[in-house]
């Protein structure tokens, strides 16, 4: 079965750029245009992984990590979050709120796609 | 479920091996097939990853060499032929032999000639290995590591991990299960096993913590360089390889197998269903003849059979579910063809596609759906010219949505058309004689006459609707469905209806009640109260059936009165309101029995008459009540309240 991926970010482009690298190493890909988006969408459907981003508008990511880990049906999801700061304060907040991993951009797509089969496991 | 996860993953991973099986002999006869070729890659994946992880490492180490080598197929740095074909094929055998013997078993050495054939049969596989196992050369790693607990709710897939591991050339995995608490305390999210592997002084410290690269700080890793001569693993007792019967559900593995459909005609499922029926009544017999008698033994085997008969039953309405979607497919077709026939745009919006009915249900629905469907593209949703002129968009939009609510199905199906209009419903009830003129009625109940027989308010007859089957026929049909129609219409915005169904046709829960010698029952999903008729309306209310109940006034039929039972009214009458749509209706009977799964017999062709009777069931002693029909009880009821309110 084709693993189904949630891709949330509020640029367009950086969404495109995921769903094209995503989609052409086999997965499927949902979009999501903020963290309330992607988070309604979670309600509706369980993903095998999730990427977001952390700054949007409507409900950032952390937000959303932390509320997508009370859905009963996104329980055990791996949730991949997409950074540009490399400090380390940020990644022990979203692991804190529930994120699996992460990804520095900018990135180019073997990296995303060695994410996802890494945390995926296929 | 098995407790045994052992056994569970034996039984998995045979299923997963027939499959390979199938796919590689597919594979033969077209071996350039890129599908079989995955399947048979990721079947074998299976099997090597959870070999691993319920301590099967002779299995999961011979299962690596086939994987890698489907794994050059798939990436095209070999060609599938029909000799590797084979040798896979005799690999899968070998891998059976190895899954029924005692999981932590060291390969025997039978496999190692299948590998080297499978060596010579890859035409890019020169650097195939031979060996099995023990890849642990002089010097290499001793690793063991432990994932938080938490690590596997926020989404760590520990079988990543380890396949990763064993990318890296990990061998003699092992599981710690030493952590795990007593099954009372064990929460199945958290991940309490560890694993102790070696690794190949091949592999670089760095390459090894890349791996943990997102836990590496909140897990135990022990990663230790092993001198030359140093015993592979020098800390795991011997004996320790098995995943213990009771390790955690959440260890098992998260690969599933490919779900697979069988096709049956549907008259077996009927056929099954027939039985299940019988069962049912033959468990509740059972069951009565066990609650009666002293014998603990017997009634435990009873409850037994109730719990199972129960399951199988659920179990049968499941399988005769067909979601709506095949229904509402074959309305755009229709409503496309409406639209053109009658020269407007109409579009056809449908929603909860994946909501589930009894097949005969959804078979049972379409004509109805038509018939309302037509007249709502007909006479409801107005040509271009009058959507323009009442501001509304040129495009008529229908909507056709289902949901689940309550063991119900509830289907709406509603357009942003004109509405009914309202007068000419008047009208028309007037020249029918439906309505005395002039009568005051509500909105809301006017409109429902459309549902009586014979009443067609299209002004001109089309080819569309308006050939006499009228809104009646629509009505009947879905009562017969033991179902209920409403409807609402608001001028100028348009008309909705709502369809409610029961699930199924076969077996519904039941209020079983008896007035005086007979027993009847009610389907429960109508039942809204019960209560004790006060003694003072029962005197009072002698030829005045109404009852105040929390302001409304409801109207009530006395069963025994109707059914002109014999004997002498129980001093203390029951009353059961049951309802649908708007309406209620208070039965009075002597006894409230209780609730029962009842089997739904249609009643002989002779009894058809008997129109307050929705069929009959047999009673667990072999007597038989009759099912009564609120639609008809409703019906009944309402011209007796209508006239006992003009009376004042």
């Amino acid at each position: 079965m084709t693993a189904s991926i949630l891709t949330v970010d509020d640029s367009a482009s950086v969404r495109m750029a995921i769903r094209i690298a995503l989609s052409g190493a086999g997965y499927r890909v949902t979009e999501a245009s903020d963290g309330a988006d992607g988070l309604n969408k979670a309600r509706g459907e369980r993903f095998d992984m999730v990427v977001t981003d952390l700054n949007m508008p409507n409900m950032d990511g952390l937000t959303m990590i932390r509320e997508m880990r009370r859905l009963p049906n996104q329980a055990g999801v791996p949730i991949i979050f997409v950074t540009t700061e490399s400090d380390d304060g940020i990644k022990a907040q979203a692991k804190a709120a529930g994120a699996t991993g992460w990804l520095v951009k900018p990135f180019q797509s073997e990296q995303i796609v060695r994410v996802a089969r890494k945390v995926l496991g296929r | 479920m098995q407790d045994d996860p052992v056994a569970a993953f034996r039984v998995e991973a045979g299923e997963v091996l027939d499959e390979v099986e199938q796919a590689l002999l597919d594979l033969g006869s077209r071996l350039d097939d890129a599908t079989l070729v995955n399947a048979v890659f990721r079947g074998l994946h299976t099997v090597k990853g959870s070999g691993a992880m319920f301590g099967f490492d002779a299995l999961a180490g011979f299962t690596h060499h086939c994987e890698t080598a489907f794994d050059k197929v798939r990436k095209g740095k070999a060609r599938a032929s029909g000799e590797l074909v084979s040798a896979v094929l005799a690999a899968c055998d070998h891998m059976r032999g190895l899954l029924r013997a005692e999981a932590g078993t060291a390969d025997d050495g039978a496999g190692a000639p299948i590998l080297e054939r499978l060596a010579r049969s890859l035409e890019a596989g020169e650097d195939a290995p031979a060996g099995a196992t023990g890849d642990a050369r002089a010097g290499g790693w001793h690793l063991r590591f432990r994932l938080a607990p938490d690590a596997m709710a926020n989404g760590v897939n520990p079988l990543a991990l380890l396949a990763e591991l064993r990318e890296l050339g990990a061998g003699a995995i092992t599981a710690l299960t030493d952590a795990i608490p007593p099954l009372s305390e064990l929460d199945v999210g958290e991940c309490r096993i560890g694993w102790a592997m070696s690794l190949p002084a091949a592999a670089t410290r760095e390459a090894i913590e890349d791996v943990f690269l997102f836990v590496l700080d909140d897990m135990e890793l022990d990663l230790t360089p092993l001198e030359e001569g140093d015993a592979a693993r020098p800390d795991v007792p011997a004996g320790n390889d098995a995943a213990p019967p009771g390790t955690p559900v959440a260890a098992r593995p998260a690969e599933r197998i490919a779900e697979e459909t069988v096709r049956v005609p549907a008259g077996r499922l009927d056929e099954l269903m027939n039985r299940v029926g019988e069962l049912v009544i033959a468990q509740s017999r059972l069951s009565q003849i066990a609650g009666h008698g002293e014998d603990l033994a017997l009634r435990s085997v009873s409850e037994e059979i109730e719990r199972l008969a129960g399951e199988l039953r659920t179990t049968m309405m499941v399988l005769r579910m067909v979601p709506v979607a095949n229904l509402f497919g074959r309305f755009r077709r229709l409503v496309h063809d409406l639209g053109r026939e009658t020269g407007k745009q109409i579009a056809l919006v449908t929603d909860g596609e994946g909501t589930e009915v009894d097949k005969t249900v959804a078979e049972a629905l379409f004509d109805p759906l038509v018939h309302i469907v037509r007249n709502a593209c007909d006479h409801g949703i107005e040509d271009d010219d009058s959507r323009r002129a009442a501001g509304k968009p040129e495009t008529g939009t229908l909507r056709l949505s289902a949901r689940q609510a309550s063991g119900q199905v509830e289907l709406t199906i509603s357009d942003d058309g004109r509405g009914i209009d309202l007068a000419r419903v008047r009208a028309k009830a007037e020249a029918n004689g439906l309505l005395a003129p002039g009568a005051v009625l509500p909105d809301h109940e006017l409109v429902q006459l459309i549902f009586q027989p014979g009443f067609s308010t299209a002004a001109a007859v089309t080819s569309l609707s308006g050939r006499g089957v009228g809104m009646d026929v629509v009505r009947r049909k879905i009562e017969a469905l033991r179902g209920t129609i409403d409807i609402d219409s608001r001028p100028g915005q348009g008309t909705t209806f709502t369809l409610r169904i029961p699930l199924t046709l076969a077996i519904i829960e039941g209020l079983l009640v008896r007035v005086g010698g007979g027993h009847y029952v009610l389907p429960l999903g109508a039942v809204e109260e019960c209560l004790e008729l006060p003694a003072e309306t029962d005197q009072r209310s002698r030829g005045r059936s109404l009852i105040t109940l929390r302001d409304r006034l409801v109207p009530f039929l006395r069963l025994r009165e109707m059914f002109g039972a014999d004997g002498t009214a129980d001093p203390y009458q029951k009353m059961v309101v049951v309802g649908a749509g708007n309406s209620k209706v208070g039965l009075v009977v002597d006894q409230i029995v209780g609730s029962q799964q009842t089997v739904i017999k249609s009643m002989s062709p002779l009894h058809r008459e008997a129109a307050a009777f929705a069929g009959a069931t047999i009673l667990g002693d072999g007597s038989v009540a009759l099912i009564l029909d609120i639609g008809h009880l409703l019906a009944v009821a309402q011209p007796r309240e209508e006239r006992l309110r003009a009376v004042g």
